[in-house]
């Protein structure tokens, strides 16, 4: 029974390697994901075949309640909402394998007791490992969660909290050595203990990042929540669990540095750098003076007629196109200009929206067909060809001071040259600067006009306009 | 000792093959890869299961937060693969 256990959760391991290689195109991914949820009813099922599994009731009242809660959550959540939805489950997967390891510490005492259980120093080490991954993931995530939200703002007690982050390592180091060394067995209040601290952690880690940064954030604490679980594996001991933990910490690692290299950041610039926005510190009037008098206005009117004579037209979504919900204006707009026998292409910038591909799934949402989503290296050389690019609310990312200017905090940002094409318009509410927090030469150039307003409103003015016309 | 190293042995190779695989998803499926990963480190369930249903070696609190760690992991199996499921079939449609 116990080989077959095991087979069962290496069967698990596999459908789910082969079901993250079905996410490689559009296509087979829907199959992919699908394989995957089979592996993971082959590992339930394996683990409760289990001869130490003996009352179900439990597990079943267990399982009703976090079904019906995830079945619900899926079913409701908006996808502009997508980000903070992955965060909130990077946090709920961290404080699983937290609650694991704290079960597991507990049932090991009394095993003990039976003589069935001797700790030895690698025991030790995974649950002072899975403690403090599955803690930071835990509180870190629902911290970010906050700042996707904006509902904690930029910190600027940068040094307070590297301040606590420093105390909580050295609480956790000494009390890991007590733990392993003197007594692993008989330490409740220190485990105990050493849990808030790791809590506390969490927190003090994710606060003083800027809010610009929590896609690096939400890719890395997806790894960790991947990790959290292989940690509990090397407490229990099931290789299943290390396999598949390990399998989405690779993910959340290379999504980080996708995430970073996007933004030409280190992560360790990232992480201990503080908000980029404090940092570059203009202030409004500042801000006021860089743009007074230099930027021109248009309207929706103008856009229409724009577009009426335009062959090929970009899209630039940001993240402003998210907030107003306007994908679904944006498509409408995009086929009448294809019913003219214009050629329309949305550019899409790694870090457009507020996670990875992001910025796909709310054009998909809107029917966009994906053929017609373009990275960045494929789009650049065409903007010289392109009529009209029509940028609705982004700005870092459009901002030619990041290939221009080596003073800028940005200087070395891949951007997306939308400057190259021959009429710039630019969709956004006010002219406040974006996450780097520095004004954008685009809008004062002679190539540039801007439409302010809610970018679902003035696309939707547009479309009205061009029937007009 | 001999089992840990076995086990960093297998965690080791495993994060190889992860990398390679996750390596060619594009990225336009980056979101859905990440509620997918969400879904499938739900299986910590495994875990919580043989913590929840184990009967002498278990404790009233161990039991309490084993059944807290089912729900916990339910809870991102379920909304993961719902969701992702949900994500891809709008990028399926054309």
């Amino acid at each position: 029974m116990e080989i077959l256990i095991n087979l069962g959760y290496l069967a698990a391991a596999v459908l789910f390697i082969f079901g993250i290689k079905g996410m490689t195109t559009p296509k087979t991914a829907v199959r992919g994901n699908q394989l995957s949820a089979i592996g993971m009813l082959v590992a339930v099922v394996a683990a409760l075949l289990d001869h130490n599994v003996v009352r179900f009731e439990f597990i079943i009242i267990g399982v009703l309640v976090g079904g019906a809660i995830g079945a619900l959550i899926a079913k409701k959540v908006a996808m502009t909402d997508m980000p903070e939805m992955v965060a909130s489950l990077n946090g709920i997967g961290g404080g699983a394998s937290l609650l694991v390891a704290a079960a597991n510490y507990l049932e090991s005492q009394k095993l003990a007791d039976m003589g069935q259980f001797t700790a030895s120093y690698d025991w030790s080490l995974a649950v002072i490992l899975s403690i403090l991954i599955g803690a930071v993931t835990l509180t870190g995530s629902f911290v970010a969660v906050g700042k996707l939200k904006g509902k904690i703002g930029d910190s600027s007690k940068v040094m307070l909290f590297k301040a606590i982050v420093k105390l909580c390592f050295l609480i956790l180091i000494g009390g890991a050595a007590y733990f392993a060394i003197v007594d692993p067995l008989n330490s409740d209040m220190l485990v105990a203990g050493l849990i808030v601290v790791c809590l506390i952690l969490g927190v003090s880690l994710v606060m003083p990042i800027g809010g610009a940064d929590m896609p690096v954030v939400v890719s890395l604490l997806n790894s960790y929540s991947g990790l959290a679980g292989a940690a509990a594996g090397f407490v229990l001991g099931n290789n299943g669990l290390i396999i598949t933990g390990s399998l989405v910490g690779a993910s959340g690692i290379i999504l980080t540095t996708i995430m970073c290299k996007a933004m030409n950041r280190s992560l360790t610039n990232v992480l201990f750098g503080g908000s980029m926005a404090a940092a570059a510190g203009i202030t409004k009037s500042e801000n006021d003076a860089f743009y007074e008098g230099k930027v021109k206005f248009s309207s929706a009117d103008e856009l229409a007629m724009l577009l009426d004579g335009a062959q090929k037209v970009v899209f630039v979504p940001g993240y402003g196109l998210a907030v107003a919900q306007a994908q679904h204006a944006t498509r409408e707009l995009a086929n009448m200009l294809e019913a003219k026998g214009c050629d329309v292409k949305y550019a899409i910038h790694p870090v457009a929206g507020r996670m990875p591909g992001h910025m796909n799934v709310l054009l998909a949402e809107a029917e966009v067909p994906y053929d017609q989503l373009v990275e960045m290296d494929t789009i650049n050389p065409e903007f010289s060809q392109t009529d009209v690019a029509i940028v609705l609310g982004a700005n870092d990312v459009v901002n030619p001071a990041a290939s221009k200017d080596p003073a800028s905090p940005i200087f070395g940002m891949p951007i997306l040259d939308v400057h190259n094409a021959k009429t710039v318009v630019v969709v956004k509410r006010g002219l406040s600067p974006g996450f780097a927090g520095i004004p954008n030469e685009l809008f004062i150039r002679d190539n540039s006009l801007m439409v302010s307003g809610d970018a679902k409103k003035v696309l939707q003015e547009t479309i009205s306009a061009l029937k007009d016309l | 000792m001999e089992m840990f190293i076995m086990s960093l042995t297998i965690f080791v190779l495993a994060i190889f093959v992860g990398v390679e695989v996750i390596n060619k998803v594009p990225p336009t499926l980056h979101t859905p890869l990440m509620s997918g990963t969400n879904a499938i480190s739900g299986i910590v369930v495994v875990g919580a299961i043989l913590s929840s249903g184990g009967s002498e070696h278990t404790t009233v609190l161990s039991t309490v937060l084993g059944v807290a760690a089912i729900i916990l992991a339910t809870i991102n199996i379920v909304a993961g693969f719902m969701v992702t499921d949900r994500m891809l079939n709008m990028f399926k449609k054309k």
